[in-house]
């Protein structure tokens, strides 16, 4: 089915992804085809499948919880591009009252 | 013979007899590179003071008779896998000047045993796509004609090796990114089980599906890289404590193996004759040295790729959701509020082919579509993985095809995403699977590369490698280097 103008600029919100002009139609269009070629997987029954998420047998590894060198401040925020009095700086997520 | 198209082993004898010097090896590939790279484009950024800093301990260490396993020779490292100080930015302009805190595992591992990194390595975006196209600094040129594709995700890798500008290099493979440009540019590269190689300090695409792995130029050299990056890392909890073995069997020879044809990857869309009747002949090459060829099937081979384009743009939209404009990388301040900055970040930094994902998956993940895409989706992986079950009942190791094509012109399927993502439809069954295989060049299709692949169970990269070996024995199959004037 077809992803409708709605949807695609609901995605995008959900998925923090700006709109440009031309970008609702461009995504509309390319990702319908892509799920036209996805919903062939409703041709398969799979009601008696379990899912498979994680494909090798591996069992969750347990490790003494023992404090260890890690990254200091100054190297944690030499990548951030807006650093203040050793946070990273964001702009702001509440209005003003 | 020149000192760049030689293997990881002959380059060590000369090193090892003072024929040659780490400092004059990487010179020697330098100078290749400046000769090359301004048609072929593999190299992102040369990283020569780090090179000469490697190679002066390199020479040191073989002088003193301490030296690891890969000590001295030149390498390339896709720009995916996090260098401690070095410019790593998985092909992305969100990523534009990130200079990581701290080397990955898998690299460090190579470091230590004497390794000598002399560039980063052009790719898709975020590891996204099968032709290299899809970088936002450049696309790479393949070697063996500058007009087509080296393939993708790790094109840059592949190309470097090809052209005799890295003894080896890694890459990733998601759904085939190691495996297919490997056989575009007629080198070898191997996917390892997914786990055997620990991805700390790897730039996630899709966790249930990336795994690190090497191209090089003989499979002997593939199974030292693998060998030594391999084994469990404390720090990646999805790297399995497993003996590290994958040498062991690597002389041992295809007599009275048990080599699987499924006859769907023979018969899958788009297969060029002209690659067939070179896997057709590496198959009866592979008979003549002794092995049994048997008919297998994977009857959900058709169902792969739908199922691998929900799995691998879901986990993409998760894991691409740390690149916010806070931590690392672009950032756009002009906004009023933290939602603005997201939203303006994303849409400036992620390119077409990514913001194309981070959409597919998100959709498929939201709320009203999670059983009908995701859980769909990961069911048919249960199907998938069966068929390989069955099918490693009757046989020690599948054979076929790498890509259905051999290398195509820049720019014929950039407007068309489900040609490209077509290209990876013999690979991407082992990375639904977990299982290590490898890409062996088995001759030339209109004077392009064509590659044999060697899938095994999980865990039995011993066996691909075996089958690859014998077959590089049997077929006298050495790595040529291309574009040599």
């Amino acid at each position: 089915m077809p992803l409708s103008p709605e949807e695609v600029r609901h995605v995008a919100l959900l998925a923090r992804l700006g709109l440009e002009p031309g970008d609702e139609e461009i995504y509309a269009e390319r990702l319908s085809g892509i799920l036209q070629h996805i919903d062939r997987l409703q041709e398969l029954n799979t009601d008696a499948i379990p899912p498979t998420a994680q494909v090798v047998e591996v069992a969750a590894t347990l490790r003494e919880d023992e404090p260890r060198p890690c990254l200091t401040q100054e190297e944690a925020l030499a990548n951030a591009p807006a650093a203040v009095d050793g946070f990273f700086r964001v702009p702001s997520i509440q209005e003003e009252a | 013979m020149d000192p760049t198209h030689l293997t990881i082993s002959e380059l060590r004898r000369l090193l090892d007899e003072r024929e040659l010097s780490a400092r004059e090896l990487l010179g020697l590939h330098l100078e290749r590179i400046e000769a090359a790279d301004t048609d072929v484009k593999a190299f992102l950024r040369l990283t020569s003071e780090h090179a000469a800093r490697q190679a002066e301990a390199a020479d040191r260490a073989l002088k003193e008779g301490t030296a690891g396993p890969l000590a001295g020779i030149p390498m390339a490292v896709k720009d995916v896998l996090c260098v401690k100080g070095i410019e790593t930015t998985a092909g992305s302009q969100i990523l534009r000047g990130f200079k990581p805190p701290y080397t990955g595992t898998a690299v460090q591992r190579l470091f230590d045993a004497g390794a000598v990194m002399i560039g980063v390595t052009n790719c898709d975006e975020f590891a996204m796509g099968s032709s290299t196209e899809n970088s936002s600094y450049f696309p790479t040129h393949n070697p063996w004609a500058l007009d087509r594709v080296p393939g993708g995700s790790s094109g840059g890798s592949a190309a470097a090796v090809a052209a005799g500008e890295a003894v080896y290099s890694l890459g990733t493979d998601t759904g085939g990114s190691i495996r297919q440009p490997a056989a575009l540019c007629g080198v070898i590269g191997m996917k390892p089980t997914y786990g055997r190689v620990s991805r700390y300090g790897l730039i996630a695409f899709a966790s249930s599906l990336d795994q690190i792995g090497p191209f090089t130029r003989s499979v002997e050299d593939c199974a030292l890289v693998l060998q030594t990056m391999a084994g469990h890392d404390p720090l990646d909890s999805t790297s399995a404590n497993r003996p590290n073995d994958v040498s062991r069997s690597l002389h041992d020879g295809v007599d009275k193996m048990r080599l699987g044809v499924p006859r769907e990857y023979f018969d899958v869309e788009g297969m060029e004759p002209g690659v067939r009747a070179a896997v057709d002949k590496a198959l009866h090459t592979l008979e003549a040295a002794g092995a049994e060829l048997v008919e297998v099937s994977l009857p959900h081979t058709d169902y792969g790729l739908a199922a691998y384009y929900i799995i691998a743009p879901a986990e993409c939209s998760s894991n691409l959701a740390r690149f916010d404009g806070v931590k690392y990388g672009l950032s756009e301040q002009d906004v009023q509020n933290i939602t603005e900055a997201y939203m303006k970040t994303r849409r400036k930094g992620f390119g077409a082919e990514v913001r194309r994902r981070v959409m597919l998956g998100t959709y498929a993940l939201s709320s009203g579509y999670y059983d009908a895409y995701y859980l769909k989706a990961q069911k048919v992986r249960t199907l998938i993985k069966q068929d390989f079950d069955d099918a490693f009942a009757r046989c020690d190791a599948i054979v076929s095809g790498t890509s259905p094509t051999v290398a195509f012109p820049l720019g014929s399927r950039t407007q068309d995403p489900l040609s490209m993502y077509l290209c990876d439809v013999l690979t991407l069954g082992g990375n639904l699977a977990g299982l290590p295989g490898i890409s062996v060049p088995c001759g030339m299709s209109e004077g392009l590369p064509v590659g044999l692949q060697v899938l095994a169970p999980q865990w039995r990269e011993d066996v691909a490698l075996r089958v690859a070996r014998a077959y590089e024995v049997a077929s006298d199959m050495r790595v040529e280097v291309a574009l040599v004037d």
